[in-house]
């Protein structure tokens, strides 16, 4: 006898995420610039739709690492990539109706040639080039290159994992070999004749082709519900595979490897997918969040970015879903209050504590207090607060 | 009754000390099979070559009527061929439910894919309510493996050795920390396993081994020193020598 209850049925947390964030989408956006009374300003709409994508990364951090066991410390890579590929359409697009505008007025119509060139000088003069690239090929067409933002950083993700996996590298030299991915992108992304206009990045992304007519505050609306709506599926989607058997199989894979081979598993087999999927996922989030940053350059990808991304997941409580999100969410958040300058600096008479330059010490004491105090980070209250409970 | 698994010659070094050395042994389908001798005679290591953890450095081991060679096969290959094993140290995941360990041996197809989109069956359902009958944790099936005692946990390890429904069990020290009873019981059903399939068990007590009442291989220093029924080997003055008498 079977009793095959529905998937959100059995994992309630999943409906309280999605019914939480649902709430909140709504309270945003009535509170918004656009359609509501205007006192969450256009560009703190930006950061919260951003903190969704960060949460989005997070999630696929927490499955690869809390639940499978893989320390990646090169999932920011992936999330950096994603938003290189959308940033390159995004830039091509926009310059390319700049530059027709302004050919129109000529008195001899534009040879393709000459837009297409007239549109490089624009893009890469920066980097004193004026011709296009082979890796923009794509770059004219929206389609083709959202194909790009899962593309690449999936095929980055399936053919390094697949090295390191065959290997049976693992734990800290994995942790290891991972940093020296993300370094090696970014230290290729800063070279001016990387064809992605080294450390000046890829800017003005927020400006969407096609809406210039629009007003920020509404397009960043746009993007935020976007964000929820790839939250939300994410969620569902990682809960869905960690909550059946596959979930068994790779926290299995987590707690002893060797045993799961034996009992017929290929073990490789089942990190790759984890590793790959996560990093798709993770580069559909780094898609969304840019062209609300507005910019990306290599500086987003640097190894720095990946360990952030490890330490928001073991403060929210690593090998679950809702843990990362709280993590993301806390830190981030906290993090933009600190290095605003939100925080009020302490005079200690002889030293002024100037928390744009303290935070980070702050964050790393908290990631060793909790490594070492709770384990299960902040997530692990839930469970206190659930057990208690009847 | 035919040869499932043949060993030949087989030898295996860790750091210049030889751990297994010109070691030959023969399993038939069915068949079971006790394999005793002193601590570090290099059973536990004869396992580890079977299932491929150890590469041996010379030497053949081949498997099944078309005597495909195991030694270029991984840890995971190996056991879809249809070999299971039950560890020393009981190895379950003590994080998972029991019903979760058990489900996880089942067998089934064993592809990412096909995990991911696996739904239980009522047959998967059945198989699991039977063995942990079987086991005597049927009560137990919602726990958490780590929360069980360490008998309880050599149970599950063998029902999750019985839920794959392999053609070869290699067994070892499943009596370790279990009541006379339970050691009884174990007997029965590596006895009942035994008749369709082929068994090894590696066990120190003797009592144990007298009462599976099969045919016997004593291991020293990693060759064989005896084989035959219990009562031919313990007669050996070898064995006596190197084991017993000690
Ligand atoms: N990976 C290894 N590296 C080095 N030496 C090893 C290794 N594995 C086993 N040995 C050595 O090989 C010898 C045989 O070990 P093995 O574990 O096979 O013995 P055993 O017969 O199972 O003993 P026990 O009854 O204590 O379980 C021992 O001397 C052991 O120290
Ligand atoms: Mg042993």
């Amino acid at each position: 006898m079977v009793r095959r209850r529905s998937f959100i049925a059995q994992n309630p947390s999943v409906l309280w995420f999605l019914l939480v964030l649902a709430l909140f989408t709504l309270v945003v956006t009535l509170m918004s610039e656009s359609v509501g009374s205007g006192l969450i300003s256009t560009s703190f709409v930006k950061t919260l739709g951003k903190t969704l994508c960060l949460c989005l990364v997070a999630i696929a951090m927490d499955v690869v690492w809390g639940y499978c066991g893989i320390l990646s410390l090169g999932h920011f890579a992936f999330f950096g990539l994603g938003g290189y590929a959308i940033g390159m359409w995004l830039m091509y697009a926009r310059t390319e109706i700049i530059v027709t505008a302004s050919l129109t007025n000529a008195a001899i119509p534009p040879t393709p040639q000459e837009v297409s060139d007239a549109i490089a000088t624009q893009i890469f003069g920066v980097v004193g080039a004026s011709e296009f690239p082979m890796i923009w090929a794509f770059a004219d067409s929206l389609a083709l290159q959202l194909i790009m933002v899962v593309l690449i950083p999936g095929l980055l993700a399936l053919i390094f994992g697949g090295l390191a996996f065959r290997s049976r590298v693992t734990g800290v030299y994995l942790s290891i070999l991972t940093q020296a991915m993300t370094l090696a992108l970014s230290l290729y992304l800063f070279q001016n004749d990387s064809g992605l206009r080294g450390n000046n990045g890829l800017s003005g992304l927020q400006n969407i082709p096609g809406f210039r007519g629009t007003p920020q505050a509404e397009i960043s609306l746009w993007f935020f519900w976007a964000s929820a709506l790839a939250l939300a599926l994410g969620y569902v989607l990682f809960a869905w595979i960690v909550s059946g058997k596959m979930g068994s199989v790779i926290r299995a894979i987590r707690d002893d490897e060797a045993r799961v081979r034996f009992l017929g598993y290929h073990v490789e087999s089942y990190k790759l997918f984890v590793f790959t999927l996560t990093a798709i996922i993770a580069a559909i989030a780094g898609a969304l969040y840019y062209p609300q940053a507005g910019i990306i350059n290599p500086a987003e990808v640097a190894p720095i970015a990946s360990i952030y991304l490890a330490v928001w997941v073991a403060i929210g409580g690593r090998g679950r879903l809702y843990g990362a999100v709280i993590g993301a969410v806390f830190v981030s958040l906290l993090s933009s209050w600190f290095t605003g300058g939100g925080a009020p600096n302490i005079d200690l008479g002889v030293y002024t504590i100037q928390w744009t330059d303290w935070w980070l010490v702050l964050l790393g004491l908290s990631f060793v207090a909790v490594t070492l105090f709770f384990p299960k980070g902040i997530g692990g209250l839930f469970d206190y607060l659930v057990r208690k409970q009847p | 009754m035919s040869t499932l698994l043949e060993v030949s010659g087989v030898s295996v070094t860790f750091d210049g000390f030889r751990a297994i050395n010109n070691l030959s042994i023969q399993i038939g389908e069915p068949e079971l099979r006790a394999v005793i001798g002193p601590n570090g005679a290099g059973k536990t290591t004869f396992m580890d070559i079977i299932t491929g953890k150890t590469k041996p450095d010379e030497g053949r081991v081949l498997w099944g009527e078309k005597n495909l060679s195991l030694l270029g096969m991984s840890e995971s290959q190996i056991a879809r061929q249809g070999i299971g094993r039950k560890f020393q140290k009981p190895t379950v995941f003590e994080d998972q439910t029991v019903r979760e360990n058990l489900a996880m041996a089942l067998r089934n197809p064993r592809g990412p894919f096909e995990v991911l989109f696996y739904r239980k069956t009522a047959e998967g359902a059945a198989k699991i309510a039977e063995i942990a009958a079987e086991i005597g944790l049927t009560d137990a099936l919602p726990r958490r493996a780590g929360d069980l005692s360490h008998g309880q946990k050599q149970w599950l390890e063998i029902g999750m050795l019985l839920a794959q429904d392999p053609r070869l069990l290699l067994v070892d020290e499943p009596a370790a920390g279990m009541t006379p009873a339970e050691r009884e019981h174990t007997t029965d059903l590596l006895k009942r396993a035994a008749q369709t399939r082929a068994v090894v068990v590696v066990e120190h007590d003797m009592e144990f081994v007298r009462r599976l009442g099969c045919k016997v291989t004593v291991l020293h220093e990693g060759s064989v020193l005896a084989e035959g029924s219990l009562d031919h080997v313990t007669a050996n003055k070898d064995v006596i020598d190197v084991y017993l008498g000690r």
